[in-house]
C-alpha cells in the first residue's frame, strides 16, 4: 500500500537555511546539507528545498548545496524557487535533484510545464500553486485564486482550474500551498486541498498551516492529499518525524517508519 | 567495477552517487568495451520507453546488452530499465529488449486505493515489496522495508519470473528476474537504507560470480 509522505520543507537563502513565517520575517537556521541529512536519517520521505536567493551569485552557491545534498541523502528531493526556464530546471536536476517545482513562472508561461515534462519527464515537474481564499465569482468559481510572487500578486486565475490545466500540460504532482494558512499553525486549508485532489489524478501535496499531528492527519484523510509538507513543526524540535508518523499510523494511515 | 549504462535516460548520476557512497567502484558509460570489462551492469532509466529504445538501438547498446546478459553477465534493471527488459511496452506501443517474456502495461483507471478512493497515477512514493521467492537481493532486508516508486506503467512478466509484488489498487510485479539478471520497478538509489542494501547485494553477487569464474 502506498504510504502517505511527510516532506520537510527547507527554505534556503544564499546557501543557508531560513524559516519563512508568512513569507516574511525570515530567520537564519543553519546548514541545509546538515538539516537534510538529519531529516533523511529520521525518516523524511522526501525533502523540498525552496531557494529564496535573489542574486546570481547566490544561485551558484545554491547549486553547490544541491550537489552536496545529492551526495548525502538517498531519498528524492525537489528544488523550487525562482526557476523560470528549462535551462535553469536542467541545472538543478543535473546537480542531483529529482524534481523541480515551478510556481510563478508557470503561471506567466504555462508552456514551461509542458517543456519541462517533455525534457525531463512528468515525474520531475511539480507545480507549486499558491492559493488564496476569495469571494466566489464567475472568474473564480472555486473561491480560491492563484497568487504569485510569494503570495503578493493576485493573478485573477481560478486555483482549481489552474491545477486541472497543469495536470493536462504534464505536471507530475501539485504542491498546493494555502497563503491564508501558511505560518498560522492552525491546520491546512482542507477545502481547496480536497477540491483539487478530487479533480486531478496526480498526487497533491498539502502545504501551509501544519501546527500539530492532527493537522497532518486531516490533510491526508479528509483533504485527500498524498503528502504533507511541514516546516516549523519539525524545524524547532516541537515534534520528531517518527512521532508524527506513529501518530498517523495509529490513526490508520499507511506511513513509512524507519 | 560496475558499469552504469548511459543512454541519456536520466538517473545514471543518482545511481553513481549511491554506489560512490557505498564505496562500490562504478563508471557511467556507453562504451561497449567498458561494458565488456565490467563485473556487472546497471541498466537505469527514467523517461519513456519509445525514446529509450530509439537511443538503445541507434547506439547498438541493445545488442551489447543482449549479448553480455546471455553470456551470464549480471545486470540490474531499474525502473524504465526494468520495464524494457521485457518484450513489449504499452508506453508508446514499443517493442523492447525481450530479455524476458512479458509486457509492460499501464495501471488500469478503475482501481481503488485502501480508502476506497481512486488510486493516483503515477504510483509515486514509498511502498512495500512482498518477497515471493528467495533471492540474494533480499539479503538483510525486512518485509516492512519500503522502496521509492515513481511510474505509470508496470512490468507484467511470465509468472515464474516474479520475485516481488507490490499493492497499488491491485497486486503488481515490482521485482522479477532470475539469478544474476534482475529487474526492479522501484529506485534503489532513492530508497534509503533498504535500497542501498539491494545495491550492495547486487555487487556482492557480481563479486561472487567473478570468484567462481576464477576457480
Amino acid at each position: 500500500m502506498l504510504s502517505k509522505r511527510i516532506i520537510p520543507c527547507l527554505d534556503v537563502r544564499d546557501g543557508l537555511l531560513t524559516k519563512g513565517i508568512k513569507f516574511q520575517e525570515n530567520i537564519d537556521l543553519g546548514d541545509p546539507v546538515a538539516a537534510a541529512k538529519r531529516y533523511y536519517e529520521e525518516g523524511a520521505d522526501e525533502i523540498v528545498f525552496y531557494d529564496i536567493t535573489a542574486s546570481a551569485e547566490g544561485r551558484g552557491i545554491f547549486l553547490d548545496v544541491v550537489e552536496n545534498v545529492a551526495k548525502s541523502i538517498f531519498i528524492p528531493f525537489s528544488v523550487g524557487g525562482g526557476l523560470s526556464s528549462v535551462a535553469q530546471m536542467r541545472d538543478v536536476l543535473l546537480a542531483g535533484a529529482e524534481k523541480v517545482s515551478i510556481n510563478s513562472s508557470a503561471v506567466r508561461d504555462p508552456k514551461l510545464i509542458s517543456q519541462g515534462a517533455e525534457a525531463f519527464g512528468s515525474q520531475a515537474v511539480v507545480l507549486g500553486l499558491d492559493a488564496k481564499k476569495v469571494p466566489v465569482t464567475e472568474l473564480i468559481p472555486s473561491g480560491y485564486e492563484v497568487v504569485i510572487n510569494g503570495g503578493r500578486v493576485p493573478t485573477g486565475k481560478d486555483a482549481l482550474a489552474w491545477a486541472v490545466l497543469a495536470e493536462k500540460l504534464g505536471a507530475g504532482e501539485i504542491c498546493l500551498n494555502s497563503i491564508d494558512a501558511d505560518g498560522t499553525k492552525d491546520g491546512y486549508e482542507l477545502n481547496i486541498t480536497k477540491m483539487i485532489a478530487q479533480n486531478v489524478r496526480i498526487p497533491v501535496i498539502a502545504s501551509g498551516g501544519a501546527g500539530k499531528p492532527e493537522h497532518l492527519y486531516d490533510a491526508l484523510s479528509q483533504g485527500q492529499a498524498s503528502a504533507a509538507l511541514i516546516a516549523s513543526i519539525v524545524h524547532y524540535n516541537q515534534y520528531a518525524m517518527r512521532e508524527l508518523k506513529e501518530f498517523l499510523r495509529a490513526k490508520g494511515l499507511p506511513v513509512r517508519i524507519v | 567495477m560496475l558499469a552504469i549504462i548511459d543512454y541519456q535516460a536520466g538517473n545514471q548520476t543518482s545511481v553513481k552517487r549511491a554506489l560512490d557512497h557505498l564505496g562500490i567502484p562504478s563508471q557511467i558509460t556507453s562504451d561497449p568495451k567498458v561494458l565488456m570489462k565490467a563485473l556487472g551492469l546497471i541498466f537505469p532509466g527514467v523517461g519513456a520507453a519509445g525514446q529509450a529504445m530509439k537511443v538503445l538501438s541507434k547506439s547498438g547498446l541493445d545488442r551489447v546488452m543482449i549479448e553480455l546478459t546471455s553470456q551470464g553477465r549480471p545486470m540490474l534493471g531499474i525502473c524504465l530499465g526494468c520495464q524494457i527488459m521485457l518484450e513489449y511496452s504499452q508506453e508508446n506501443d514499443t517493442q523492447t529488449l525481450g530479455l524476458f517474456p512479458g509486457q509492460t502495461v499501464m495501471f488500469p483507471d478503475n482501481l481503488l486505493d485502501f480508502d476506497q478512493r481512486p488510486i493516483r497515477v503515477p504510483h509515486m512514493g514509498w511502498n512495500t515489496v512482498a518477497f515471493k521467492k528467495r533471492s540474494p537481493l533480499w539479503e538483510n532486508l525486512e518485509p516492512t522495508d519500503q522502496f521509492y516508486f515513481v511510474h505509470s506503467y508496470y512490468p507484467n512478466p511470465a509468472k515464474e519470473l516474479i520475485l516481488g509484488v507490490t499493492w497499488h489498487g491491485q497486486d503488481f510485479c515490482s521485482v522479477y528476474g532470475r539469478e544474476g539478471l534482475w529487474a526492479l520497478q522501484f529506485h534503489p538509489e532513492k530508497s534509503g537504507r533498504p535500497g542501498l542494501t539491494i545495491l550492495k547485494n547486487f555487487f556482492r553477487h557480481c563479486l561472487e560470480g567473478e570468484k567462481n569464474l576464477a576457480k
